[in-house]
């Protein structure tokens, strides 16, 4: 494959400069950015962006993989009852191992800004925001930078391109919860409220943002869009290797030799993604576990590596594509340890608002710390399997504390005697 | 409504389709625990208690577990409750709950009425296993009324959600996150909402507990308790009081579906201190002679003193209250005869109600039940502060302007009962409802239009909106366009309304106001069947006074004056309250005897010659009438010491020593009753209002004490080792023990909510026909106006003139809910929160008369106070605080001038 085409398969970074500096607005458009958005407007109804959307198989890429142009449909047409509707970049990015949205977000504002503007134009919105998480500084001067451009240009503001149609984008800086990043918690932090999740029915689409529609998209989601608008449906559907469209920001970290991220198409293996682009475990350590999507996914193991990383496959194995990003487990780092350290960050991060969560979650960390520790009992570990039996969704108002279960599950499954020997000895034998 | 047939563990049922099954689950007598949700507060699925398992089909053996509060009912459902699965996912969240909650029950205010106690037993969680620390927090002094002990919070998040979502209020909230969520103000300070001491019936465990209660604090089971209705405002929300060793204790809510629901305010809630006050006469205190200090005397010195005073042929009048009850005042009038009978409250005051009283009873627009004005969705309140003069009522009108929003909600298929999803469609959008006071007040940001004048531009402005409703109304010369376009804006909204609803009411004084208020409520009505009327009177039971007298105060003293009267027996008030002091002392110095029936010392008892002490509303059985017209029994909670005894019985004693008195022949309070009925034909439902004296279940009376009680045979043995015989009450259908009907008597007669399983406050749910209905039975009270909907009213006509432009200023009363009525500012925790007579201005006023903030000022030679400036106030008005202690009558009408004080 030669380097062009090679580069071609790579919509989403393939443009990215070496330096690290974003692209500008000059060199965007100079890599055929916002051709998709001119394209939509001049030949396109949002009817037919929804299709096309649709047609390309492009689903969530903030973990649960829902399908992008369902989503979209999903919003009601404008009765013209009340004002506004909005899209919504979700660019908070937090998941522990995740840093996928970051890099497209510094490496190409513009993609984002033009896939915020088709999504809106396709739901008929004419707010977004850009939900962007506080700590992600050199984003926000970006994405910044790249709004202001936009609207320089013509391409926000009123009657965009000439089309009659109008948005305005306002990049919100969250004050930084790992919750937000939950869509409803997300819409109910942007109207000033506790970052609560809301129950579903009604949907954000319905009533979404100060009670009308809002759809509330990934980054690296809308990021894809228009890449698809312009190349069309077929095109991205062939970047995949996998029934799911596109390419995916894979990345990996934990003892490797190359940790890092790349844009590969959807569907490559996990080998592949371990052994060709990471470089495989770092000398003298071994492969013990994979966390194959971000933090809240469950473990899988070595005989797992043949797994296509894609949403139905790795669901299929036993844990979640998530985020696409992977964590390893190397045999000298404590299993224990490490779901001590993710269950901590879940704790602590828990909104408060449901009690299995708010108190089951702190529970549980308080147990592995102290097996950690060497003060565990044996009891711990029946009350730490009733947890993940427990903590469901259903039971629980939303999905973080059954996010925080999955590692927490398989870590008891696969790597139960370590558990086990840290209770028998009373100390980590890790350390 | 349709129905829906579900099965609930193999069994079938009917039910009302929609609903969230929580709800019909409690209806049915399901035992589902629950803490985040509460009748008044719907649905929001954060605690996960009330857990049930849901099924497919009947082929589905495996369900899910889901949250009843969220699920709503649908036809076929099948449901189980006792599932294994679901019954342990109950026990481990209280588990979970319990991993912070401090065991310190036995020595928390909450033991033995706790919600969070009922439901850890009623889901079988006893052990813990958890080893680990549990977290702490500090705790906020939140003023005099709410104590806070935040570690037993089980975040359940109803106090937020009533505070602020459902009362408005502002400065409590939710901090933290995660296992440290703190529910408090953002520092220590006294909660500011009115309706704040509901938090302490809301909150399902410890965290906010009554403060006053703590200075005498007495477990539930201990208390003795009676229906009651609160004695602080017309509205006569029902309460319940509870004592134990002759001090009254605290104050509940007693849920009545159509008056006051779930809440109180906190007057209601906490001024039943006065009932311990010091100040409480407690023996009979006679004089010798003007001047002297007061005496005590005997029971017996004082009958027969009074008997002898009423037996010289004097001329007698008698002054009622419209704060006792219809027996006691309806006993004084027979005393003095009723053409000496006069009623306890100025001329003026007397007569803005008789015309509140004709306005009923023409009809054809019926006063609306206070528990239904939350169904009202257009509102239009002229002229009364109702925050301060009838505060349930505004809480009321706040639930009823989310109405017309949550047509936003239907629209998109949300249930109402799913709180936070309803909230998030109808946003803060204001519902119709529009203001037109004399001053700011509280309920202004809800309202959708306010509009500030005198009374009189009140008046007007209500005429206008009458005559655009209905052109027969007489219409109004001389408005300006302003004034005109909100009066359309107004007279709009409430035609486009289902259930619109006028209120109105005496505070400004002006007859004039209730008029509009009567033109544009009959207008509705033509064109709009569901339209209501409320007017909100001063005291407990002006309405019911008002019935019986003609005449008033000032009358009265005029009598004196003039030399037909020589003898005044004034019943439970302080005339002081009621018109000009210098007056009121010429006139009882003038008097040859003046005797006062009441419980509290105040400045008419200090110039009385005979002060015979009588029971309080804990201490008697009676009946008020409330504004809205509804006759309701409180009965006595407990058997007062020594000397006090029920007012009309001081004065059938003194018509048995005369003898030829009718009420000679009155032995219980059902004998007066009766006559009351005969005599007013009107106040014939006061009759059924309650079950009489002789009432009976199965041969038993209905026990004041609880079956719990403890100390009975132990609690006198300082003086005697036998255990007392109970007091005798054949007044009522109550006796003061624990032996009796243990069942469920009828709703008037519910002494508390108690229920197996089922020991707080929530215990309601069984007593009601459907979880947050009404009583089983129906609601107590009877109504004494039935609106002759047949009459054709006719307009009022009479339209208050433009005064022309003057240097003078037109005074209001501004009412105050901690301060402005009398016996709640003998209870210390809410004359803690009362203000300094002061005076208010308008700053543009202020400045042209050269006064500025704190200056001291003179009105109208009898009324002194320090400026306050108060942009809220228009120009043109001042403002002065209306019934604060020792500042007497207020001083309403006309025109008055501000001088400044220089001394």
């Amino acid at each position: 494959m030669s380097t062009q085409e090679r580069s071609r398969k790579k919509p989403l970074t393939r443009a990215m400069r070496s330096d690290g500096e974003p692209l500008g607005i000059k060199e965007y458009e100079m890599s055929g950015g916002y051709e998709g958005l001119g394209k939509a407007l001049r030949d396109m109804s949002p009817h037919d962006v929804i299709e096309e959307v649709t047609a390309s198989n492009l689903r969530g890429r903030g973990g649960a993989g829902f399908p992008t142009g369902m989503k979209w449909s999903a919003v009601p047409p404008d009765d013209g009852s009340a004002p506004h509707r909005y899209v919504i970049s979700n660019s908070d990015e937090m998941e522990p191992g995740a840093f996928k949205d970051r890099i497209l977000m510094e490496g190409n504002p513009h993609q984002l800004v033009e896939g915020l503007i088709i999504a809106g134009y396709a739901t008929q919105s004419d707010r977004g925001y850009i939900f962007l998480r506080w700590a992600y500084g050199r984003s926000a001067q970006r994405l910044k930078r790249a709004i202001e451009e936009a609207y320089g240009a013509g391409y926000l503001g009123h009657n965009i391109l000439n089309s009659g149609y109008s948005l305005d984008i306002y990049l919100h800086i969250s004050a930084g919860r790992y919750i937000c990043g939950e869509e409803t918690a997300l819409l109910n932090s942007i109207e000033g409220k506790r970052a609560i999740p809301r129950g579903r029915p009604p949907f954000p689409q319905v009533c979404g943002l100060w009670g009308r529609p809002a759809v509330v998209n990934n980054a690296e989601t809308l990021s894809n869009v228009p890449h698809i608008i312009r190349n069309g449906a077929d095109w991205y559907r062939a970047l995949s290797l996998s029934a799911d469209g596109g390419t995916k920001m894979y990345a990996v970290s934990g003892k490797v030799k190359n940790p890092g991220a790349w844009e590969l198409p959807m569907g490559i293996t996990m080998r592949e993604l371990l052994y060709d682009h990471a470089g495989g475990i770092k000398e003298g350590l071994k492969l013990k576990g994979i966390i194959p999507g971000g933090a809240s996914t469950d473990f899988l193991l070595e005989e797992h590596l043949d797994t296509a990383m894609d949403y139905d496959s790795v669901q299929k194995a036993g844990s979640r594509l998530g985020t696409g990003t992977m964590i390893i487990l190397d045999d000298k780092t404590c299993p224990v340890g490490m779901v001590h350290n993710l269950e901590r960050f879940f704790s602590r991060e828990s909104c408060g608002w449901c009690t299995p969560c708010r108190e089951g979650l702190p529970w549980v960390e308080k147990m592995l710390r102290a097996i950690e520790n060497g003060q565990g009992h044996h009891e711990d570990i029946e009350i730490l399997e009733e947890h993940t039996r427990l903590l469901r969704p259903g039971n629980t108002f939303c999905v973080h504390a059954p996010g925080a279960m999955e590692p927490l599950q398989s870590a008891l499954k696969f790597f139960r005697a370590d558990f086990e020997q840290h209770i028998e000895e009373g100390r980590c034998p890790y350390k | 409504m349709t129905t829906a047939s579900i099965h609930i563990d193999g069994n079938a049922y009917s039910v009302t389709a929609g609903q969230s099954l929580l709800r019909a689950c409690l209806s049915l007598g399901f035992n589902v625990p629950y803490f985040c949700w509460h009748p008044a507060l719907e649905s929001v699925g954060a605690c996960r208690q009330c857990a049930v398992k849901l099924y497919r089909d009947e082929k589905d053996t495996r369900g899910r577990i889901a949250m009843s509060c969220m699920t709503p009912v649908t036809d076929g459902m099948i449901v189980s409750i006792e599932d294994p699965d679901v019954r342990k996912f109950r026990a481990r969240n209280i588990e979970w709950l319990m991993l912070n909650h401090p065991h310190d029950c036995p020595v928390c205010d909450e033991g033995g009425e706790c919600h969070l106690q009922d439901m850890t037993v009623m889901t079988g969680h006893t052990y813990r296993r958890t080893r680990f620390r549990k977290r702490t927090y500090r705790n906020q002094d939140l003023g005099p009324f709410v104590n806070h002990e935040m570690n037993r919070c089980i975040q359940c998040y109803r106090c937020v959600r009533f505070y602020r979502d459902y009362a408005h209020g502002r400065d409590l909230d939710v901090f933290g996150i995660h296992d440290s969520v703190y529910f408090g103000r953002h520092e220590d300070g006294v909660l500011q909402n009115i309706f704040a001491g509901n938090l302490v019936e809301i909150c399902p465990t410890g965290v906010f507990t009554d403060k006053t209660g703590k200075r005498h604090f007495v477990r539930k089971w201990d208390l003795q308790t009676a229906p009651s209705v609160c004695v602080h405002c017309g509205l006569g929300c029902n309460i319940i009081p509870g004592e134990r060793g002759g001090e009254l204790r605290r104050i509940r809510n007693r849920f009545n579906g159509s008056v006051n629901g779930y809440f109180l305010c906190d007057r209601g809630r906490y001024g039943y201190e006065f009932v311990n006050s010091p100040s409480r006469v407690r023996q009979p205190l006679r004089r010798d002679g003007r001047g002297e200090h007061h005496k005590p005397l005997r029971s017996e010195e004082a009958r027969a003193l009074f008997a002898d005073i009423l037996s010289r042929k004097g001329r007698v009048v008698g002054v009622g209250s419209p704060r006792a009850s219809l027996e006691a005042n309806f006993a004084l009038r027979a005393l003095v005869g009723p053409e000496h009978f006069f009623a306890g409250m100025a001329d003026t005051e007397l007569a803005l109600i008789q015309r509140q009283i004709d306005i009923m009873k023409i009809g054809p627009v019926p006063a609306i039940p206070l528990g239904k004005v939350a169904t009202c969705d257009a509102v239009l309140v002229l002229g009364e502060d109702v925050t301060n003069t009838a505060p349930i009522l505004a809480l009321n009108i706040l639930q009823a302007c989310r109405n017309a929003p949550m047509a936003r909600a239907d629209a998109l298929h949300i249930p109402r009962w799913e709180d936070r999803a309803a909230r998030e469609a109808a946003q803060q959008v204001k519902g119709p409802f529009f203001l037109i006071t004399a001053h700011d007040t509280w309920l202004d940001e809800s309202a959708e239009l306010v509009f500030k004048g005198t009374p009189d531009d009140i008046a007007r402005l209500g005429f206008v909106v009458a005559h655009f409703l209905d052109e027969d109304c007489p219409s109004v010369a001389g408005m300006d366009g302003d004034r005109t376009d909100i009066a359309r804006t107004i007279a709009r909204s409430l035609g486009q309304a289902r259930d619109p609803l006028i209120i109105s009411g005496p505070g400004t004084g002006s007859g004039y106001v209730i008029d509009a208020a009567a033109n544009i409520a009959w207008a509705l009505r033509k064109n709009n069947r569901n339209a209501r009327l409320s007017f909100t009177v001063p005291e407990c039971n002006s309405l019911g006074l008002a019935f019986m007298a003609s005449q008033a105060v000032d009358s009265a003293l005029a009598a004196v004056e003039r030399g037909a009267a020589d003898t005044l027996v004034i019943l439970e008030n302080d005339l002081f309250r009621r018109t000009d002091k210098d007056r009121i002392i010429a006139c009882l110095n003038a008097c040859k005897h003046v005797v006062l029936l009441d419980h509290l010392m105040h400045g008419t008892a200090s110039l009385a010659d005979l002060v015979l002490p009588v029971g309080t509303f804990a201490e008697t059985t009676g009946t008020l009438v409330s504004s809205e017209g509804r006759a309701q029994r409180f009965f006595q909670v407990y058997a007062p010491q020594g000397d006090i005894r029920p007012s009309w019985q001081w004065m059938r004693d003194a018509m048995t020593v005369r003898g030829t008195l009718r009420g000679a022949s009155w032995r219980y309070l059902d004998d007066i009753i009766a006559a009351i009925a005969g005599e007013f034909p009107e106040l014939q439902p006061v009759i059924d209002s309650a079950p009489p004296g002789a009432f009976r279940i199965k041969g038993l009376k209905v026990p004041r004490e609880t079956h719990r009680v403890s100390g009975r045979t132990s609690i006198h043995a300082d003086t005697t080792v036998h255990e007392p015989k109970p007091p005798d009450d054949p007044d009522s259908p109550f006796a003061f023990s624990m032996e009796g009907y243990g069942g469920k008597p009828p709703s008037s007669l519910i002494p508390r909510f108690w229920a197996p399983r089922w020991n707080s406050v929530q215990a309601l749910n069984k007593f009601q026909s459907e979880v947050g209905s009404d009583l089983v039975g129906g609601d107590p009270g009877c109504m004494v106006i039935e609106p002759n909907t047949g009459e054709e009213p006719v307009y009022r006509q009479s339209i208050p003139e433009v005064l022309a432009p003057s240097g003078s200023l037109v005074p209001v009363p501004l009412y105050h809910i901690f301060g402005s009525e009398e016996l709640s500012m003998f209870s210390s925790s809410v004359a803690g929160r009362a203000p300094c007579p002061y005076v208010a201005l308008n700053p543009r006023d202020a400045s042209r008369l050269g006064l500025s903030n704190g200056d001291e000022v003179e009105i109208a030679g009898r009324w002194r106070g320090p400026v306050v400036l108060r942009a809220g106030l228009p120009e043109g008005i001042v403002g002065v605080p209306s019934g604060l202690p020792g500042t007497g009558a207020g001083i309403t009408g006309g025109r008055v001038d501000v001088t400044k004080v220089t001394s």
